[in-house]
């Protein structure tokens, strides 16, 4: 008799891989990403937006000009020309900063994962938006925290909620949050809990994480100060040019204390060495034209805007009326709650079926909560095809809704 | 033999199929033959057909559309030969709705089941009659949608306030779900080959975390297989024997895989049959290939004439 074992290191895995196993949701997207499924579901950034040819200039300049650089292996931290070309896109949302405490990343994503190594031990608690960024669950939860989730409304997190949580005696290592726009919920914390929050966890004592990429995609209304703006000693910023910029790039970055960049940098030089040269310096040249950076930004931002309307339009035509919606100012996503006994996860399957994806409440929480919630992603697919896609959603939720009050009479 | 795998298609077993695929080409290949993928989910099937006409379709294509007939019937209608069961007996065999009465009436064993349409509930008040579908089948159960492949949508059921949700779930996937009865003790696949088919060792599956459900299935390492099973004699014997008369009573050809669950008294239970099983290095088919010391050139080899015989 053999025995077949169909990985032979099973055993030797590392507990903190015990949650990587396959699921039904990823099989459905390998469907979803089909040219002929309208796919609501990644939040993927509109590169045609951003003009090739220049682009293409950018990076023949670069070799040309850098080549020998751009090539080679650079520094951990980052470029210092790129730092500085950061703590003025920083500047634009009025963050001072300095570019020696910018450590540059893979992305902000590797800063999420850099950040989970040098402050989670296993069982450390972690405060997150419930809501949150279902690939900040995914990097932390590598180092094996436990999660508090902290409501969020239409204001964004309910500091309160904290407040309690705090008063109970949790003591979270730090509390992450993606404060303009949030992924998946789109709201925008207001300036009275911006405030709110950082004299809490100042007083307390527990840095903050916060999380930007969505900041510079404002559809309308006056930016608000940053986190680290309010109280730039206790928190940790992150930035990122893959909504400005490209994705493709992978250039994000980590802004701290000098105590925390200096452990990011190891942290990160222990990961990759560091970063892309070339990438990194496409990258700085790309946001050294100023008009430039900035024509291309608001075109994007006048595509995502009318991207947003259109579906916010076909929600309120197409969906059924007590199904709630955020009204995001900007940013990539829509988060709907629909009555409670719907399952969007097991609703997933027919979406597909219909043509349509969205991303399953489910994922943006740690504690299986979100089950009757969807993130809609308006940021890729053309005005057309969201309208047509919010149709066929809309007609499955009424179909699912004729079928519950069928069971239940 | 000129041979086009046909692999991929539009399903969320896309992956799994373009795998399988992959790999029966390659065997395939090995043994001198001609052999191509060809994905319709990436190109019209009768146009790339037409393009480099083969001798003979290999169907590597797994879940609605490769296992219900579809493909099939466009192959009949083409007059081009293909691997595996015809097809009126693969839209019985897909479709759990038509296929647990096949086997009843084949007086093959399989746990007791009913069966509901969504346009039922939707239209003839079916709803209220949930409730004399767990009386029927009796807690736990285990909720199906009539057509899917690889536990997609299969929801357990241990209270009965479960049951709608389950249902609704499977929907999602199908027009019809399937419930029925738990049965507890060892899962067990049986393969057959060839023409007539001919039975592979029996493989043992034991889901570390209890159920043999997707994330069981396709996560390396979550479950663990033995073959041939850890079974007596007698036992196995019976268990190859439901398996064959499954497979005999639904008219299967070629190649099939039989899921059954011996239960604690020794009994075999035929869960269900795949007239695409999966081919790929961690398929359940393969592996009992392997224990009877066949290579997958063999298998492949085998299918494929037993296919072209035919014509």
């Amino acid at each position: 008799m053999a025995e077949f074992s169909i990985d032979r290191f099973v055993d030797r895995y590392a507990a903190r891989t015990s949650g990587m196993s396959a699921s039904e949701v990823r099989a459905l997207f390998a469907v979803a990403s089909r040219p002929e499924v309208i796919s609501f579901a990644g939040g993927m950034p509109f590169v045609d937006g951003v003009p090739r040819e220049e682009v293409a200039t950018v990076a023949a300049e670069v070799l040309r000009e850098h080549g020998a650089t751009a090539l080679q292996y650079g520094a951990g931290q980052g470029q210092l020309a790129l730092r500085e070309r950061l703590t003025m896109l920083m500047a634009t949302e009025g963050l001072g900063a300095d570019p020696d405490d910018v450590v540059v990343t893979t992305g902000a994503q590797q800063a999420l994962d850099l950040l989970g190594k040098i402050f989670i031990d296993p069982g450390d608690t972690i405060a997150v938006e419930a809501p949150t960024y279902v690939g900040a669950l995914g990097a932390f939860g590598a180092y094996q925290p436990r999660y508090l989730h902290v409501e969020v409304d239409q204001d964004g997190m309910l500091v309160e909620h904290l407040e309690e949580a705090l008063f109970r005696g949790e003591r979270p290592k730090f509390v992450y949050t993606v404060p303009n726009f949030g992924n998946p919920s789109g709201v925008t914390m207001t300036l009275d809990r911006r405030q709110r929050l950082v004299a809490l966890c100042r007083e307390i004592g527990i840095p903050i994480v916060e999380d930007n990429p969505y900041g510079l995609l404002r559809f309308d209304g006056d930016p608000l100060p940053c986190l680290k703006t309010l109280d730039p000693d206790n928190v940790i910023y992150l930035g990122t040019v893959s909504k400005t910029f490209s994705p493709g790039v992978r250039v994000g970055w980590a802004l701290g204390e000098p105590s925390v960049a200096q452990r990011l940098v190891l942290a990160k030089e222990a990961a990759d060495l560091c970063g892309s040269n070339l990438t990194m310096l496409m990258t700085e040249r790309w946001f050294a034209d100023d008009a430039r950076w900035r024509g291309v930004l608001a075109g994007l931002v006048d595509t995502y805007r009318a991207r947003r309307i259109a579906m916010a339009e076909a929600i309120a035509e197409h969906f059924p009326a007590d199904a709630a919606c955020t009204d995001p100012h900007g940013g990539f996503y829509l988060w709907v709650t629909l009555p409670p006994w719907f399952d969007t996860k097991a609703m997933l399957a027919a979406a597909v079926e219909r043509r349509v994806a969205y991303v399953p409440g489910t994922a943006f929480y740690a504690d299986g909560r979100g089950a009757n919630q969807m993130r809609l992603a308006f940021c890729l697919p053309t005005e057309d095809r969201i309208r047509e896609g919010i149709a066929r959603l809309g007609a499955l939720l009424a179909d699912e809704e004729h079928l519950y009050r069928s069971i239940h009479g | 033999m000129r041979v086009a795998v046909l692999a991929g298609g539009r399903t969320p077993e896309r992956d799994v199929s373009l795998r399988s695929g992959h790999r029966v080409m390659t065997s395939l290949n090995d043994r001198g033959h001609d052999a191509w993928i060809l994905d319709p989910g990436e190109r019209p099937l009768v146009e790339a057909l037409g393009e480099r006409p083969p001798d003979v379709c290999y169907l590597a294509l797994h879940g609605k559309e490769g296992e219900d007939g579809t493909v099939q019937r466009l192959l009949d209608l083409l007059g081009l030969p293909y691997t595996g069961t015809a097809a009126f007996e693969c839209e019985v065999a897909f479709d759990k709705l038509l296929a647990k009465d096949a086997l009843r009436r084949a007086g093959v064993s399989t746990p007791d089941w009913v069966a509901i349409e969504g346009w039922a509930l939707r239209d003839l008040g079916g709803g209220a009659a949930l409730g004399r579908a767990v009386e029927r089948v009796g807690l736990p159960c285990v909720v199906k949608p009539s057509r899917s492949g690889s536990a997609l949508g299969v929801g357990f059921v241990d209270r009965e306030a479960d049951i709608a949700p389950a249902v609704m779930a499977a929907l999602s996937f199908s027009g019809a779900a399937v419930i029925e009865s738990m049965i507890h003790g060892t899962e067990i696949a049986a393969s057959f080959v060839g023409s007539p088919l001919d039975p592979l060792p029996l493989v043992e599956i034991a889901p570390k975390a209890g159920r043999y459900d997707y994330a069981a299935r396709y996560t390396a390492g979550a479950t663990e297989y033995f073959a041939p099973a850890r079974l007596e004699g007698g036992v196995e014997g019976a268990a190859v024997g439901e398996a064959a008369r499954a497979a005999n009573g639904l008219h299967l050809r070629d190649l099939t895989r039989v899921d059954l669950i011996v239960d604690r008294a020794g009994l075999p239970w035929v869960l269900e049959v795949n007239v695409s099983p999966g081919m790929t290095e961690t398929s359940l088919l393969p592996m009992a290939a392997a224990a009877s010391g066949m290579t997958m050139a063999d298998v492949c080899d085998r299918i494929l004439h037993a296919a072209r015989d035919r014509t």
